[in-house]
């Protein structure tokens, strides 16, 4: 009995086969996967999930892949919970954790999404994978796609980091660096996909790979004893990744996977450099996202013009999260701040996230008691350039080897 | 003559001429001529307020139109205007 009955548009709730497109043709509104929940709730139990992999296809069940389909894994997922003791005493709250995601198998979120579009598109016939991507989708679907054996194009923009590149470069794809933003680069697959073959992860296929963001929630939710936090800290680049995350709050609620029915708080942060969607939420016009032109360190979210970054707003507002936005200086301090408390060194996506949060905190949005969970969404080595560039050695001293040139510079 | 390029999913309105030229001085007018000649294409572009739906994104010459002059962008002879759906749009609605 196939889980998935077929896609349907997010706003005039057309329905569409099972297929590779992304848009409605009546309405241009985005296409979601639509599962047979009757079904699955028959199925799906805490001990179902707990009796599976340690990773993303715990929760298959609850993914757009078969059960039957063979799966292209790296063991992605099931990243640490971190209890942020030290991080939380500095910000005042007793119950902080940090989603550590860095610590996937290309050391971003991607590969949770790029191991369910690769799985779904190989099982349909897909030869050729391709990608538009600041950089960390990149990566991964370079990756996932040497692990599968399948032809690979990435578009990258051509400023990218150089430590991105070589981690992409490294899997061999076809890497085409493009004169332009991300934005740019994504209007160009956007339009290449009417003549090629291939299945461009967030692209024609984004409907199944989309869904390997809730994987996220779903532990983070697990990993807390099956509870909701009261509220998530997200980044947003296009805002693919936090309408999932709704969508999982409300699939483990629907399913009885946790215990009580509050949605946590759902809230976003964006660098200012690149705030679409903050510019938005916090104008008279939430629904109205206009694009801006990108100019931020954090260039794994620089996305200017978001295709989910009105959804973000509604999910925001509904949910009882906000949307806030952090300076180049606030990011690169969260990076140094995280890694001194917690041993976590993240990247300048990262750095917003924990900006964001350190923010809020000093403002004195909470009490200090409540869960609150940071998704921190990739690896610090991916942007070492921006804190080399920032006198990024503080306590660095150079000495000759003797004891005479020690005692001289280091005072202990 | 400006000249659009349509998407697949508008190509039904167009007869499935994939280029249409139109001859209009601004953005505005070019959808207008271009709803004139193939009825559907105002609709679909545009929003009860006459503004550019969030979920479509109209480039001219490359340059998405929303970070110059919108619809009042002045088009002229040989200008390119691409229609690109957004990677998952959003009806542009007021709560």
């Amino acid at each position: 009995m196939p889980k998935l009955l077929g896609l349907r548009c997010r706003e005039c709730g057309t329905e569409y086969e099972l297929q590779a497109t992304h848009v409605c043709e009546m309405c241009f509104g985005p296409l979601d996967a639509v599962y047979d929940y009757a079904a699955l709730k028959k199925k799906v139990t805490r001990q179902s999930i707990e009796s599976g992999p340690k990773s993303i296809w715990r929760y298959r069940d609850l993914l757009p892949v078969d059960d039957t389909t063979p799966v292209v894994t790296l063991g992605e997922g099931f990243t640490p919970l971190v209890k942020a003791d030290r991080l939380g005493e500095e910000l005042g709250l007793k119950n902080l954790y940090v989603k550590n995601d860095s610590m996937n198998p290309t050391n971003s979120f991607k590969d949770r999404v790029v191991s369910v579009a690769i799985s779904w598109a190989r099982s349909q016939g897909f030869e050729t994978m391709a990608c538009a991507s600041t950089g960390n989708l990149a990566n991964a679907v370079a990756a996932y796609s040497a692990r599968a054996g399948l032809d690979c194009y990435v578009f990258i923009p051509i400023d990218l980091e150089p430590a991105k590149v070589v981690s992409i470069g490294v899997f061999d794809p076809n890497l085409i660096a493009v004169h332009g933003t991300y934005d740019d680069v994504n209007r160009l697959c956007s339009q290449l996909l009417e003549s090629t073959p291939w299945a461009f992860c967030n692209i024609n296929i984004r409907p199944f790979y989309a869904e390997g963001s809730k994987t996220l929630t779903f532990e983070t939710a697990e990993q807390l004893g099956w509870k909701l936090p009261d509220e998530i800290i997200i980044p947003v680049a296009s805002g693919c990744q936090f309408v999932r995350h709704r969508q999982a709050v409300r699939e483990l609620i629907d399913f009885g996977l946790v215990r009580g029915d509050k949605p946590p708080a759902l809230t976003g942060a964006q660098a200012l450099g690149c705030a679409p969607v903050y510019n938005a939420f916090h104008s008279d016009q939430p629904e109205r996202v206009m694009p801006v032109k990108p100019n931020t360190i954090a260039r794994s979210i620089a996305i200017g013009n978001p295709s989910d970054g009105i959804y973000v707003n509604r999910i925001a507002r509904e949910t009882g999260g906000t949307v806030e936005a952090v300076t180049e200086d606030e990011i690169v301090d969260a990076m140094r701040l995280l890694a001194r408390t917690e041993g976590i060194f993240t990247e300048t996506a990262g750095g917003v996230t924990i900006g964001v949060l350190s923010k809020l905190a000093k403002a004195g949005r909470w009490r200090g008691d409540e869960v609150i969970v940071a998704y921190v969404t990739g690896h610090g080595l991916k942007t070492a350039d921006v804190l080399a560039s920032r006198n990024g050695h503080g306590r660095r001293v150079e000495i000759d080897p003797t004891m005479k040139s020690f005692r001289e510079m280091v005072q202990i | 003559m400006a000249h659009f390029r349509i998407p697949g999913p508008l190509r039904r309105l167009s007869n499935g001429e994939i280029t249409v030229e139109v001859g209009a001085r601004d953005l505005g007018g070019a959808i207008e001529a271009l709803d004139a000649r193939y009825p559907g294409f105002k609709d679909r572009l545009l929003d009860d307020s006459g503004e550019l739906r969030q979920f479509v994104n109209v480039y001219l010459n490359d340059e998405d139109v929303r970070l110059g002059s919108g619809l009042k962008a002045p088009v002229s002879d040989k200008d390119e205007i691409s229609i690109v759906p957004a990677v998952a749009g959003g009806l542009f609605r007021k709560i």
